[in-house]
């Protein structure tokens, strides 16, 4: 199995280990990941309140270049994915859009090339059997709710997972075998850039999400987006001190669980870059599975 | 009691949906005001106006209210409303174009969200990339803030999240070329 790789601007910086655990992961996986040589910003989410063409044109230059390699592109971060998939659905939709695109990237994009969801990736094309035979350290007794953000599975006619309650990350978590929790809140928005930009309308954002995890009784969170990640786990400590709460709730990027499930090194997953420690849940799951062996 | 030249309002109002509905190809006559879109909106809390209210606003018309409106600017483009409408209507998609225009005219109720997204497309034009660093440097020097958030810079620098340079890509040409070119077909950017 072999994609084009469109990391995304987050994935280099705040974001750094979903990129390390997506590559690390894949390659476990036998998936065979081609970074786009070159790539450029895909606009999100800027470009798509700025201008309408804009936002379909920086993407399409990524997806072109794919299509050239006759490659899907497998893309980690739930925003840029959102991007990139209204790209190829516009195309696909409109042979007027599609001449304009072109046009403007001076590149042909025809809609072949498309924009896939990591997470679609590993759920639909390896298939959660297949992942399940690789696990060697379970994620035993771990209690996980998924948190699929606003943009992975909407709109419902671009999605392959439903958009009210979808499932393919619980299912992944369960196939790892940890405990997948139901909550409300899996497609609740984090708020994205407000907490940068209006903490005042994003920290409650923020606050919903981290409490209803709390009270479905989960030991962390598990996510596919770099804005969520940064909005949940560096915030954190910050939107607590706001309303007098401690969550102390590690957040977890859903290809990190897969490593760890996979026996990688969660160090070098970069599993201590979060600002919520995270390591700690790891090793109390390691030593219950030491337990485990030698019981 | 003032006088009210009520057909020239209208006139104007009627251009501007005609603009708003040609760009956005949300048809807001479609609407039947259930309030859906409201109920399940994460920002709804926060806004001066409800989405409900906008398509209403625009279904009469009221163009300009719509566009001095707070609400579009809050709005988060996160689909809950389009995705539960139950008339299909794409109530993002409209957000989203009626900011664009409101921009187009001047109005903008939200004056740091703005600054924000402009120096976000500025690093992407210069670079190819977003430099996350210089974003944020940058947005709270101009936005006058220059110490906020600043407390997760050093650990940011020290756990690799934060290059100090910015990472520019070897076709920044074909980039720069993208905006030209939607310049040229009319793009405001
Ligand atoms: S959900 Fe749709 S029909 Fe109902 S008020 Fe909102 S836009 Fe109108
Ligand atoms: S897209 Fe905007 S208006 Fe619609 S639900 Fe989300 S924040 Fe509210």
């Amino acid at each position: 199995m072999k994609y084009a790789y469109y990391p995304g601007c987050s994935l280099s910086s705040t974001g750094v280990e979903y990129d390390i655990s997506t590559k690390k992961v894949a390659e476990s996986l036998g998936i065979e990941l081609w970074e786009i040589p070159e790539w450029n910003c895909c606009g999100a989410s800027s470009a798509h309140l700025t201008d309408h063409l804009l936002a379909l044109a920086l993407p399409a230059r990524n997806l072109a270049i794919a299509e050239e390699k006759g490659l899907d592109v497998a893309i980690p971060c739930a925003a840029c994915y959102a991007r990139c998939k209204a790209t190829e659905v516009e195309v696909k939709d409109s042979k007027e859009m599609q001449k304009t695109i072109s046009e403007v990237i001076e590149r042909q994009y025809t809609g072949k090339a498309q924009a896939r969801a990591l997470l679609d990736v590993f759920v639909n094309d390896l298939g959660l059997q297949s992942i399940s035979t690789l696990v060697n350290k379970p994620l035993k007794d771990l209690k996980v709710v998924s948190y699929y953000g606003c943009l992975l599975v909407r709109p419902p006619r671009l999605g392959f997972d439903d958009a009210e309650d979808p499932q393919s990350m619980d299912k992944l978590i369960e196939a790892l075998g940890g405990t997948p929790v139901d909550w409300a809140f899996k497609t609740e928005c984090c708020g994205a850039a407000h907490a940068t930009t209006k903490s005042e309308v994003g920290f409650p954002m923020i606050e919903k999400i981290l409490t209803a995890a709390k009270e479905a009784g989960a030991d962390c969170i598990a996510t596919a987006c770099p804005l969520c990640m940064s909005n949940l786990d560096m915030r954190q400590t910050q939107v607590g001190a706001k309303y007098g709460k401690n969550y102390s709730l590690p957040v977890f990027y859903f290809t990190e669980l897969m490593g760890i499930a996979l026996g990688l090194n969660p160090e070098e997953l970069g599993i201590s870059k979060h600002f919520v420690d995270a390591l700690g849940i790891v090793k109390k799951l390691n030593e219950a599975a030491g337990r485990r062996d030698t019981a | 009691m003032e006088r009210i030249e009520l057909t020239a309002a209208w006139a104007e109002g009627q251009e501007v949906l005609a603009e708003v509905t040609k760009e956005s190809g949300v048809r807001a006559s479609k609407c039947y005001q259930c309030g859906k879109c409201t109920a399940g909106c994460p920002v709804a809390f926060a806004m001066d106006k409800t989405p409900r209210e906008i398509m209403r606003l625009v279904q009469l018309g009221l163009m300009d209210e719509a566009l001095q409106s707070q609400t579009i600017w809050l709005c988060a483009s996160c689909d809950t409303c389009s995705t539960r409408c139950p008339r299909e209507v794409d109530i993002a998609r409209m957000m989203e174009t009626l900011r664009i225009i409101a921009k187009r005219k001047g109005f903008v109720a939200e004056k740091k969200m703005d600054l924000f997204h402009d120096l976000f497309l500025k690093s992407v034009e210069k670079n190819g990339r977003v430099h996350e660093l210089g974003l944020i440097l940058g947005f709270n020097i101009y936005g006058m803030q220059p110490l906020k958030d600043a407390h997760f810079g050093p650990s940011m620098l020290l756990k690799g999240k934060l290059s100090p340079l910015p990472h520019t890509i070897k076709d920044n040409g074909e980039v720069k070329k993208i905006f030209a070119n939607v310049r040229k077909r009319g793009g405001k950017l």
